[in-house]
């Protein structure tokens, strides 16, 4: 890399300088076009609904309104709907994460005509798209006695989670089985061999798939609204999505709503960054 | 296997396999009931419902034979949706072509990439739902005394232009394109990721092969960095077709499909919750599902063989299909 550098800061053609602007020029565009958007909305959840409706998108309020957070926060559910959104993300992950683990121990790990079968049928259900598919499973969330009750999307969090399994299958792959071998040898049952080898050893891939979760989770839609309609059952998506369609829309408080909810992502974003970026890739590309 | 047969239960359940076998039942059982429940089952039934007609309660479901297919072929509500999944379709086409410059550019040499890198890829973790308001708010057209202007009119209204109804009932195609940029504008970024990723992973001994012939920019994509993740490009085109045909989220909550705007899975839901047409909707499912399987049909055929080892994968999956 340091020898590249050298040879292009030589001016060798004074296209590499025009390039070089041109470079930066784009991606600062792209940026702004990233970015424009999402502060005009900060800027409005500061001002008060006057100066929402006088002012142009860019003006700056007089004075910043934080009481539009106050008011989003407490008395628009959005504090109920953090709570139920915590609820879904921890028992669902923690449910996906002993069933996809354990799933993916059986499927790597014993080469038996019985675990091949179980993973050719998650390897098919892979195919299956997911929100049309609600068409049908709403009948059977609703026979099972579950629409309007907060565990349906748990249970549908936790029973259709196979890209997980697959990025454990994938991780599980890349352990030596010399390690459960001589555990074996030792004596240790495969439960054990589970507990105290494979779950420490996929603790990388574990990782992966929280983040995974908790992005699909927090910004799943269609799901809680589907089948959580009461207005205690609310979640980050659909207390936004209520808020926007409510007869007398206050669009302060609602951009004051989304910069609250934005707000988690971004803490997320800036500490995991890096883990984000591989996660996510390695998730998606087993699809 | 032959030899265990012939040994009490009891002694099979002490030998190895006999041991797998329990660990199976007790790790499995429950991912199983789950996967069969809530995937294999409801799969079942679209494939028996599309061709009845029954509501979301399945009172009095009725033989209706392949007249719900016919009907999403010949009915012209439903064809519009095909329509508009090539409007995503393009969309994505552009999309490819946007990250793949925008991830060259993040390997080049450049200050504050992280930053760059981060600001392009953010969207992509944002909620739909505040994804939708904000661009709402991006092209509103304000009415005097009302509403000012929204930020893309603002804009234009700076530049000297006239400010532009963007979500107009009489231009779905306007509309339409204004999804479209809001579904590149939230998706890019892991695109862009995955293209630098790919980049990355290319040998540095080409470039420096390259710089020594005097290769210039344009020239190092076209011989290196583009030979070398053309699998990924293709890929990413083939899935395209799929993601084209499957967009839900952004048009549902931005205009709830209205204004010219429904796409094939705005469609499906609509026809099973709000019109109550379990069967036509099933036998959407079953549309989407065969589109997806062709797709992946396709992926999986041509990506095994650049690999390197078509041969060994076809063995495999014949065994499999067994």
């Amino acid at each position: 890399m340091a020898q590249n550098e050298n040879k292009d800061s030589k001016p060798l053609y004074i296209g590499s300088k025009i390039l070089n602007i041109f470079k930066y020029a784009f991606l600062i565009l792209c940026c702004l076009v990233v970015i424009v958007p999402i502060l005009v909305v900060l800027i409005g959840s500061l001002k008060t609904y006057k100066e929402l409706s006088n002012t142009t998108v860019f003006t700056l309020p007089e004075v910043p309104q934080w009481e539009n957070f106050k008011t989003a926060f407490f008395t628009q559910n959005i504090l109920l709907a953090f709570k139920n959104t915590a609820i879904i993300i921890v028992v669902s992950c923690v449910g996906s994460i002993i069933t996809g683990t354990m799933t993916a121990y059986v499927v790597q790990r014993f080469n038996t005509y019985f675990s091949r079968t179980v993973k050719t049928a998650f390897l098919i259900a892979t195919l299956l798209p997911n929100i049309t598919m609600q068409v049908t499973v709403f009948q059977i969330v609703y026979k099972l006695g579950l629409y309007r009750s907060i565990l349906a999307p748990i249970i549908l969090n936790i029973g259709t989670d196979i890209i997980s399994i697959y990025i454990f299958i994938q991780f599980l792959g890349q352990i030596s089985y010399s390690l459960d071998e001589s555990a074996i040898m030792d004596g240790a049952s495969y439960p054990r061999v589970y507990f105290s080898i494979i779950l420490p050893n996929l603790k990388p891939a574990i990782a992966t798939v929280l983040i995974i979760k908790f992005v699909g989770i927090y910004n799943d839609f269609y799901t809680p609204k589907l089948y959580m309609p009461d207005d205690d059952h609310v979640v980050i998506s659909t207390v936004l999505y209520n808020l926007m369609n409510a007869t007398s829309v206050q669009w302060e408080v609602v951009f004051a709503g989304i910069v609250i909810c934005i707000i988690p992502t971004l803490i997320i974003f800036l500490f995991l960054q890096k883990y984000i970026y591989s996660g996510l890739v390695s998730g998606a590309v087993k699809e | 296997m032959q030899n265990g047969n012939k040994k009490s239960i009891a002694q099979w359940s002490k030998t190895y396999a006999g041991k797998k076998f329990y660990t199976s039942i007790l790790f499995l059982a429950l991912p199983i009931v789950l996967l069969v429940v809530f995937t294999f089952i409801p799969a079942l039934d679209m494939v028996i419902f599309s061709f009845q007609n029954r509501d979301p309660y399945g009172t009095n479901p009725t033989f209706a034979g392949v007249s719900n297919y016919v009907t999403i072929f010949t009915d012209k509500d439903y064809l519009e949706t095909f329509k508009n999944s090539l409007y995503y379709l393009v969309g994505s086409f552009i999309q490819q072509a946007l990250a793949l410059l925008l991830a060259s550019i993040l390997c080049s040499k450049i200050r504050a990439k992280g930053l760059f890198k981060g600001i392009l890829f953010f969207p992509y973790l944002m909620n739909g739902v505040a994804v939708s308001i904000i661009f709402q708010r991006f092209f509103l057209k304000g009415q005097n005394g009302l509403t000012p202007d929204g930020t893309l009119n603002t804009i234009l209204t700076a530049l000297g232009l006239d400010p532009v109804l963007w979500f107009d009932v009489d231009r779905p195609f306007l509309a339409n394109c204004c999804l479209v940029f809001i579904s590149i504008w939230k998706y890019i970024g892991f695109d862009i990721i995955m293209y630098i990723g790919a980049i990355q992973s290319i040998s540095p001994d080409l470039y420096e092969a390259a710089n020594l012939d005097g290769a210039n920019p344009w020239q190092n994509f076209r011989y290196i960095v583009f030979p070398g993740i053309k699998p990924i490009i293709s890929l990413q085109l083939i899935l395209a077709v799929k993601g084209a045909i499957s967009v839900f989220e952004i048009p549902y909550i931005t205009t709830k499909g209205m204004m010219g705007t429904t796409t094939f899975v705005i469609k499906t839901i609509n026809t099973a919750f709000s019109l109550k047409k379990v069967g036509l909707a099933s036998a959407m499912g079953i549309i989407l599902l065969i589109i997806t399987i062709i797709v992946t049909f396709i992926q999986k055929y041509f990506f095994r063989e650049d690999d390197g080892t078509p041969k060994e994968s076809k063995r495999s999956r014949k065994g499999a299909a067994r």
